[in-house]
């Protein structure tokens, strides 16, 4: 007996470890992700592929199909949603957050802006976004920026770092350090002063959503942790919602498809390297 | 087979970026005073690469003036670690290079520091030109066009690197404004002829240049000119 729970034989201690089974957490995946308790308005629930609350200072992974549209809700105005792409195909095309803002000829993350690799090809686009507080500029927290910060960076920690997360999300894909580019973030927001100073926004306030669609096959990688100028002392992140249903991928049908000529041949790029490759 | 040097053949090669003939070019020197270990001339369209010692300083000559010379930077001793524009902006809270910016690492930690510019500000935002983001910018047409991502992944092989050691990179001598609504983009450059960078490396590091073939931006001033590379060692920091 440990205190109540008899866990002394091993026929007790799996009967104890079974009667947990029910139990829940204020984070966590909900499976199937039909049954999620927050399944977006709007959304038939059989579509859902992926729900999930990530904890504050948590991480989340999962490789989606093309045509998947990505929810990242932030429930408390204090989430803020680091995140990285990849083909899924071929990792080695990621994320990059220069042609990100130079091609589009926009700093500024919003709707339909394009998440595009360095191949010239689309990965992901945002397609829906009441929060409008968004970066491209500060990527993530290192484990050196942390422990100037908040005194400490470790995953297990009371203050992990955004890079410590993505290592371990971005592991579970056979990825290393070295496939960690730059990377974006959603809810917190930063603005470009006229002296190139970066002035901290923060967020819109509770219960805003940014939806992504897949482009191609990604393995998305998502890190919850304050965003690095976030000027509170304190360690204060708060949980992130993520819902995930088939839908299409973009087509000349959306307004943003061929919203500006760079655009239009992004996406137009990324129907070739598919249909070469049968997708 | 003749080993005499074959100065002129003829090719059906496209033609590169060139400069105009005539172009002024100022060699100039050293920005910061030591004895030179290193002094290259890096031609148009070509790439560049040397480790700088913990303690030198790498003088980059804008020679033909706006030249941009696209830049990464490794730690020499484990390349897995290196530049990163996200840390070296959100470190210094402020989107532009200048005299005294520590150029980080993803890691946090410092690869060189910015001691001796002579211009206005350098651009860290506007990343490397590539073929592949060329067809997005200008058109399926300019595809055949050498770019800087093929100068880095050239000379990147050369230690052993690959596409996924290529990060976001620094432009020396590019002009990237950001504008209040977030507009964005390559405007004509705040360099002449003769103006220098310098940057100290604060651990061996690995520097790759690429001597920037644009020739749809005013990058280079549409004109593509040579870079002089300068790196120097002051007595204090022998070893």
């Amino acid at each position: 007996m440990v205190g109540t729970r008899d866990t002394a034989s091993v026929l007790a201690a799996r009967a104890d470890a079974r009667a947990q089974g029910a139990n829940v957490s204020d984070w966590m995946p909900y499976l199937p992700a039909a049954t999620s308790p927050f399944a977006p308005h709007g959304v038939d629930p059989s579509t859902l592929v992926w729900a999930e609350t990530v904890a504050p200072g948590g991480y989340t992974h999962k490789v989606v199909a093309r045509g998947t549209r990505l929810r990242l809700e932030d429930v408390t105005g204090d989430a803020c949603a680091h995140v990285l792409v990849f083909n899924a195909l071929e990792p080695w095309e990621r994320l990059n957050v220069a042609d990100t803002q130079k091609i589009p000829w926009q700093a500024y993350l919003g709707v339909g802006h394009p998440l595009l690799s360095g191949e010239g090809r689309v990965l992901a686009t945002v397609v829906a976004d009441t929060s409008a507080r968004h970066d491209a500029f500060c990527g993530t927290s290192s484990d050196e920026w942390n422990v100037v910060k908040y005194g400490d960076a470790a995953p297990q920690g009371p203050s992990p770092s955004g890079r410590a997360q993505f290592t371990l999300a971005g592991v579970k894909h056979g990825l290393t350090p070295r496939d960690l580019p730059p990377s974006v973030s959603f809810f917190q927001g930063v603005r470009v002063e006229d002296d190139g100073a970066l002035a901290w926004q923060g967020s819109a306030g509770p219960g805003t959503y940014v939806d992504l669609v897949a482009e191609m096959p990604l393995i998305v990688l998502v890190a919850n942790v304050p965003h690095p100028l976030d000027p509170r002392t304190d360690y204060v992140v708060g949980p992130l919602r993520v819902h995930a249903w088939r839908t299409a991928p973009s087509s000349p049908a959306d307004e943003h498809y061929g919203a500006s000529p760079e655009r239009e041949r992004a996406y137009l790029n990324t129907t070739d390297y598919l249909e070469a490759r049968g997708l | 087979m003749s080993t005499d040097t074959v100065d002129e053949i003829r090719t059906t090669v496209p033609v590169g970026a060139v400069y105009a003939p005539g172009s002024r070019l100022d060699w100039s020197e050293a920005l910061v005073p030591g004895d030179v270990v290193l002094d290259e001339r890096v031609a148009p369209n070509a790439p560049w690469s040397a480790v700088v010692r913990a303690g030198d300083v790498l003088t980059i000559v804008d020679v033909g003036g706006n030249q941009s010379a696209d830049c990464l930077m490794f730690n020499a001793h484990d390349p897995s670690e290196r530049y990163s524009v996200p840390d070296t902006l959100a470190w210094q809270g402020n989107a532009y290079v200048r005299e005294g910016t520590v150029l980080r690492s993803g890691l946090g930690h410092p690869l060189m520091t910015v001691v001796g510019n002579e211009i206005d500000r350098q651009d860290t935002i506007g990343g490397a030109c590539s073929k592949e983001s060329n067809t997005l910018r200008y058109g399926h047409h300019t595809a055949y066009q050498h770019g800087c991502r093929e100068n880095f992944l050239a000379e990147a092989s050369r230690h052993g690197l690959t596409s996924r050691d290529l990060v976001s990179n620094l432009n020396w001598f590019m002009n990237v404004p950001v504008e209040a609504d977030g507009a964005l983009g390559i405007v004509d450059g705040l360099s002449a002829p003769g103006r220098r960078v310098a940057i100290r490396a604060d651990m061996d590091v690995l520097v790759i240049v690429s001597n920037c073939p644009q020739m749809n931006n005013p990058c280079n001033e549409f004109n593509p000119t040579p870079l002089r590379m300068i790196v120097t060692r002051s007595e204090d920091t022998d070893r």
